[in-house]
């Protein structure tokens, strides 16, 4: 659905994304992560015609977004980022207007902005200024905007930017469901979100993708996969060195409450070591209040990846 | 084509949606209604060589309200879609940039046009309490309605090129605003500076908006300013269209 061979876009002074491959097939729900100014809303700004790549081309639905971008956008529904929209016209009105500009033939246009307006929660504003709407119903005359004209794929750029927790489990929910009927592509900072939604994920960052896999082959291949968080009252022994040496621990940090002590065991990928530890601490006779493991999220496979060149 | 009226309703639309509108819509109609009342009033004291509807056209006031509303009407084009980012949803909408320029220019002489239908009823009224025509005759209403139609049409797609440079609105009107009054008052050096030469003096005169209004309003079509204001507005627009293509490259 969408094919992208060694994008590259350089703006006057730096590059903002360098050599980018990738492709996303049809159906498949895609997440594009990467921290800020990582160059997630140029790739998708470029995707969308918005602005020509300086190398490289790509092309959506078989239709390359530079020779045949009028074909290309007909096939494209996109949301950019902060949703832009004009204030002073009626949300109907708005999407009327949206139906016909992308070609929706005339006499389906109040079929399709209906269609739209129940499917985005739209249906109480209808007659309102959007002007006048909050963020959230904003964003979703975003997303009914690019639906109306039953594109094949769908790019959105940050969906749930700026929406309280309510309405980002709304508009994830809705993009669960468009994924069955939609192929799309889209970036958030919300990594639950991705792992909830996404069939797979592409990080990208400083201009390259760094990963791109399904979120739990990353979350396998991951070194520090998730830890063991053990409280203990250890009384005199040193806890972090005994506990260091059990196999398939890898660091050890300490914390103190009084007599508490909470160790946070950084373990090999894949090792279990709870059992161990808790013999130790039988052995030892340490009173134990705690002792749990961490699963290891999206946020660390992604701070792995994103933070490797500061560390 | 369907595009292209689409993206027309919306842009002739949008004028009416925002204050400004009414507010040179309010503005022109109080200079023009006291050009026709202050031009009657002096006619009514003596015998002049000239008709209402000439002495409406060709007076300072009009001009004045003239040349200040095109900067108005032509200042938030694309100006305010750049400040507003929905320049995005715009173009990545299966639409041609040449469709959005051309839609814009003519959104903006559709409301331009507006503007003129009042000053109909003037001379309507005018007619109908004296009994007498406003014009010597119906081609002096054709032509000076055709020159403010060809000089309209000249002006706003100045307005559009200065709108397009710019994502402020403000510089948007400043821009279009002093290239409109240059042009305007190149017309005048000639009533001004008495000491030119006469080819310069001649030269100068077929720029003259005034001289052309003089001509057109007594009934003369000429088809000079025709050609003249027809292709300038065509370079204007294809000046427009390249600037409005190469943003692509600038972002």
């Amino acid at each position: 659905m969408i094919k992208v061979e060694n994008l590259t876009k350089r703006y006057a002074g730096h590059t903002a994304i360098k050599d980018l491959s990738f492709e996303v097939g049809k159906g498949e729900i895609v997440g594009f992560l990467g921290p800020n100014g990582a160059g997630k809303s140029t790739t998708m700004r470029i995707l969308s015609s918005f602005m020509p790549p300086t190398a490289g081309r790509a092309s959506i639905a078989g239709f390359d977004i530079f020779e045949q971008s009028l074909q290309a956008r007909a096939h494209l529904g996109y949301m950019p980022e902060n949703v832009p929209l004009y204030g002073d016209m009626r949300v109907t009105e708005y999407l009327d207007y949206r139906a016909a500009l992308k070609g929706v033939p005339h006499r389906r246009i109040a079929e399709r902005v209906g269609d739209v307006k129940e499917l985005c929660g739209l249906k109480d504003v209808e007659r309102k200024l959007i002007g006048a709407l909050s963020k959230g119903y904003r964003q979703r005359v975003g997303l009914a905007d690019a639906l109306v004209h039953e594109p094949d794929l769908l790019i959105l750029d940050e969906p749930t930017s700026g929406l309280d927790p309510n309405q980002i489990r709304q508009v994830r929910e809705l993009i669960k469901n468009l994924g069955k009927q939609h192929t799309i592509l889209l970036s958030t900072h919300i990594l639950p979100e991705v792992e909830m939604t996404c069939s797979r994920v592409i990080i990208i960052n400083k201009g390259r993708i760094e990963a791109s896999d399904t979120p739990e082959n990353l979350l396998a291949e991951i070194r520090t996969a998730g830890g063991v968080l053990l409280e203990a009252k250890v009384g005199s022994d040193n806890g972090a060195e005994e506990l260091k040496k059990i196999t398939g621990v890898r660091d050890v940090a300490t914390a103190a409450d009084g007599e508490w002590q909470t160790f946070s065991l950084r373990v090999e990928s894949g090792a279990d070591v709870r059992e161990e530890v808790f013999q130790l601490a039988a052995a030892r006779r340490w009173s134990v209040r705690e002792l749990s493991q961490r699963r290891a999220t999206l946020e660390d496979v992604f701070v792995e990846l994103t933070h490797a060149d500061d560390a | 084509m369907r595009k292209f009226f689409t993206l027309l309703g919306r842009e002739v639309r949008s004028y009416f949606y925002s204050p400004i509108a009414y507010v040179v819509l309010v503005f022109f109609l109080v200079v023009s209604g006291a050009d026709f009342y202050l031009q009657l009033s002096f006619m009514n004291g003596k015998p002049v060589g000239y008709s209402v509807q000439e002495a409406f056209f060709n007076s300072v006031f009009f001009w004045f309200a003239f040349v200040l509303i095109f900067p108005l009407i032509t200042m938030r084009l694309f100006a305010e879609e750049f400040k507003l980012g929905t320049i995005e949803p715009l173009m990545t909408a299966p639409v041609r940039d040449w469709q959005v320029v051309l839609s814009k220019f003519f959104g903006a002489l559709v409301f331009y046009i507006t503007i003129w239908i009042p000053t109909v009823l003037y001379f309507a009224i005018f007619q109908w309490v004296t009994k007498q025509p406003a014009a010597n005759s119906l081609g002096a209403y054709f032509g000076a309605y055709l020159m403010l139609f060809l000089l309209g049409m000249f002006y706003l797609s100045i307005g559009c090129l200065a709108s397009v440079l710019t994502k402020n609105q403000i510089v948007a009107a400043i821009i279009s605003f002093c290239a409109i009054t240059l042009l305007f008052f190149l017309g005048l050096v000639s009533f001004i500076l008495l000491d030119v030469s006469s080819t310069t003096r001649q030269l100068l005169g077929y720029f003259s908006a005034i001289e052309q209004m003089g001509t057109l309003s007594r009934g003369e079509i000429d088809t000079r300013p025709m050609v003249l204001y027809t292709s300038m507005t065509i370079v204007m627009l294809f000046l427009t269209h390249q600037v409005f293509q190469s943003r692509k490259w600038r972002l």
